[in-house]
């Protein structure tokens, strides 16, 4: 690197010192964007920077799929080949880009400047097969008619509730349609504790996979010693075949911001992050256009609307790692560290984000928030069911007539839902359904009457997971699925201990050869083994699920196992 | 909180102090619970897994390690779904380095009926050995990521952040910045990391030198040579 000129980045670091350590990944971000890439005198720059260890830099660029320390072109493709996208031809698009710019998946072709790579789910599964090109996210691929669509997404959005969707499927909501956060002045009127209390009679729940109940979390922090305290959204959507928070940000993003500072006010909080996943950086801009109108109708800031309330709002771009939508994996992001979980306990409530009281939910969390305190828990809790209150976000992706979010009460069927898409497309029958996500486990046709509600599903065997409904229609090889869910988990193993690290690697190898015909006697025991030790004995949840389907459809579909494959 | 704190360890009561790990209050029930990652003078992270019990009430297996003796806990050490997570974790580690040098780990095999073939058609974790300073050679086919030597390069001892991790997931490894070598780095070459290494990943140079064939005499010469050489160049 005998010509790279270190001026350009020396002033632009100078906007990220005062954030120290905390600065590094938006850093590192500003960096690639000014290099390309981030050759080594560009990290020892900003490790000078920011003070960090050089050692440690390197370790964070390491971490993050997003980063690259080799160059790489000045476009980038990347195209998803999970799940979802691997059902629409995410592989021969793959193969196609590739073949036509002469390289393989991962090169760079000199001549167009341009790096192919394939991704893990980019979270635009109703839009599949997808991609995206540099920031712009690049859907609905068609090889044959050669179309594509660039830029945003559109918002697909189906379902028998406007609730939490109200505002969705026409473009980002400007405040003035979305209203001046009547629910937030209300909370403002109300004491913090009278806040908390009515998000616990509410009976939410969290909307991200693990349902831990909102108020207990609130109520948690609000009474944590500590200061001080922070808000925390999880934007970090990730879980294959998910993508409700990406419409929701995009399209109303004035509803997570008006649920944080009522997080922010019903705890005690005067800072709040929203950490956005890397892969959504089109939403970046939306949420800085909501964030300066709030700013300026004086919604967001210093003592709000004179109350004495004061909150500002940050917000993080991850870079290409799954695990950071682990809560205390997020922190450590933010914090400007490899994206390693932490041990709990200690709970984010009191050892958070900077070791302080932490309240952090997911998007669709804090969206229910304002119309729980705008109309009161009691008429909140008039959609859904008794123990399970609200509206909830479906994401239906793969064979399915309709794809696209939908949003219902909690309590109709699995195969209400389906009907409501339309059915499974082509008019074929359907195989199967991978239900929560990549996490979740597989329903059959044997589970179209369970009610999706958390109790409902619990007893059928089924994670409500993120809301993912995955449809596989009668003609899928599941093998061909299960090769991907081994591939996405072994890829997205921080590495941390030991039963996930070497277990994903293991399970993919025994899917990969499974998907190939090629099992060899005892796979079988070995899949089970590996997956009751991942589930039982792993650090965090990403271990603890990384078998969750492969176990299910072991269970469901015995047949597709045996030793010789076929 | 009281002093003393009394639980059931594998149907047996026990008392130990407040404060106390699981894994100390198996010691002192007599039902001693294996390691890997664990070391006295790092800090624990629950990495290896070795040591998980079953603890009644919890969803899943928690790390002895880390988890703390609780006022009337019910704590199983070998149950079926223990037995089987510490089996297949040790034969997943033969399936990827060089346990050659950790007879502690091969012991364990054998306790535990692991099988080091268990895995066919693994890919293992594989890298040359990398001898660029004068004081100790790295081996990172022999390492088994118990962390300890990045934590005593940092906060745990020495604050000299010569190493951290490179790659994520099954291909994380110990790296310096750019792969530099160790001279090169912040290293102080304190030693303290060949100390807390329990494989042989990281080894005293001269060591490393014995056991490849060369006599004490040979070592002096070889090293005595370079300050000639070196004094001769003035």
């Amino acid at each position: 690197m005998p010509d790279l000129d270190l001026a350009p980045l020396q002033s632009e670091l100078k906007r990220f010192i005062p954030l120290g350590r905390s600065g590094l990944l938006p850093a590192l971000h500003a960096a690639q964007k000014l290099y390309g890439w981030l050759p080594e005198p560009v990290a020892a720059e900003v490790a000078r920077a920011l003070q960090v260890p050089l050692a440690d830099v390197h370790g964070v660029i390491e971490f993050y799929s997003l980063f690259y320390n080799r160059p790489v072109g000045r476009r980038m493709i990347r195209i998803c080949t999970d799940a979802v996208c691997q059902l629409k031809g995410g592989d021969e698009i793959l193969s196609h880009l590739c073949a036509h710019h002469g390289i393989q998946p991962g090169g760079t072709a000199l001549q167009s400047d341009t790096t192919i790579e394939a991704s893990p789910c980019l979270g635009l599964c109703e839009h599949a097969p997808a991609g995206m090109v540099d920031a712009e996210a690049e859907t609905n691929i068609n090889l044959r008619t050669d179309y594509y669509e660039l830029g945003r997404p559109r918002s697909r959005v189906y379902g028998v509730l406007r609730l939490l969707t109200e505002n969705c499927g026409f473009g980002p909501t400007p405040l003035a349609s979305y209203g001046e956060y009547a629910a937030f002045k209300k909370a403002l009127s109300m004491t913090p504790a009278q806040v908390v209390d009515e998000i616990k009679a509410s009976g939410l729940v969290g909307r991200g996979g693990a349902a831990f109940p909102t108020g207990i979390k609130w109520e948690g922090a609000a009474k944590a010693e500590g200061a001080p305290k922070y808000v925390v959204c999880n934007a970090d959507e990730s879980e294959p075949g998910t993508f409700k928070d990406r419409v929701l940000l995009l399209d109303d993003p004035h509803r997570t911001l008006e649920g944080m500072l009522i997080a922010g006010y019903a705890i005690g909080a005067s800072r709040g992050y929203i950490y956005l996943r890397g892969e959504y950086p089109y939403v970046q801009p939306v949420l800085e256009e909501a964030m300066a109108e709030a700013q300026v109708a004086g919604l967001l800031g210093e003592d709000i609307l004179g109350s004495g309330f004061s909150f500002d709002i940050e917000i993080r771009l991850g870079a290409g790692a799954y695990i950071c939508g682990e809560e205390t994996a997020l922190f450590e992001s933010i914090e400007g560290k490899r994206g390693f979980p932490r041990v709990k306990p200690p709970f984010p409530t009191t050892y958070g984000l900077f070791g302080k009281p932490t309240v952090i939910n997911n998007v669709e969390t804090l969206c229910n928030v304002p119309s729980i305190i705008g109309k009161g828990a009691a008429e909140y809790r008039r959609v859904g069911t008794e123990k399970s209150p609200g509206p909830k976000l479906f994401c239906l992706s793969g064979d399915v007539t309709r794809p696209g979010l939908y949003e219902v009460p909690f309590g109709v069927t699995l195969r209400e839902l389906l009907d409501m898409a339309g059915g499974v497309a082509g008019g074929k029958s359907l195989r199967a359904v991978l239900f929560g996500g990549a996490a979740g486990a597989f329903a059959t046709p044997a589970h179209l009457g369970v009610k999706l509600t958390f109790e409902d599903l619990r007893t059928a065997g089924l994670p409500l997971g993120s809301g993912v409904v995955m449809v596989f229609d009668e003609t899928r090889d599941l093998r061909q699925t299960l090769d991907r869910l081994g591939h996405f988990f072994a890829h997205e193993s921080c590495g941390k201990c030991y039963p996930c690290q070497m277990g994903t690697q293991r399970q993919k190898e025994i899917l990969h050869r499974l998907a190939e015909g090629r099992s060899l006697p005892g796979d079988g025991e070995r899949l089970q083994d590996v997956g009751w030790t991942m589930t039982d004995s792993s650090l965090c949840g990403l271990g603890q699920t990384a078998a969750s389907a492969v176990l299910s459809a072991m269970k469901e579909f015995p047949e597709l196992f045996v030793a010789d494959g076929k | 909180m009281a002093d003393e704190i009394t639980l059931s360890m594998d149907s047996k009561a026990v008392s130990v102090p407040a404060g106390s790990t699981l894994l100390e209050a198996g010691q002192a029930a007599g039902s001693p619970i294996p390691t890997i990652c664990w070391h006295e003078a790092t800090t624990s992270n629950g990495l290896c897994r070795m040591c998980v019990v079953e603890v009644e009430g919890q969803r899943v297996l928690q790390p002895a390690c880390i988890v703390k003796a609780a006022e009337g806990m019910k704590v199983q050490t070998g149950s079926e779904r223990v037995v089987r997570a510490r089996r297949t974790i040790l034969e997943m580690l033969a399936s990827t380095m060089d346990l050659s040098e950790s007879p502690e780990i091969l012991s364990m095999m054998d306790e535990y009926g692991a099988s080091a073939e268990r895995f066919p058609e693994a890919e293992r974790r594989e890298s040359p050995v990398l001898d660029d300073n004068p004081m100790y050679v790295r081996d990172y086919s022999k390492c088994l990521l118990c962390w300890r030597c990045v934590q005593v390069c940092a906060e745990d001892a020495q604050y000299t952040y010569a190493i951290n991790f490179t790659g994520r997931g099954f291909e994380t490894q110990i790296g310096t910045f750019f792969d530099r070598t160790i001279p090169e780095t912040t290293c102080v070459l304190c030693g303290q990391c060949v100390g807390v290494c329990p494989t042989g990943a990281l080894k005293p140079k001269r060591e490393y030198l014995l056991e490849h064939g060369l006599s004490p005499q040979d070592i002096t010469v070889l090293s005595s040579g370079r300050k000639r050489k070196a004094a001769d160049r003035r």
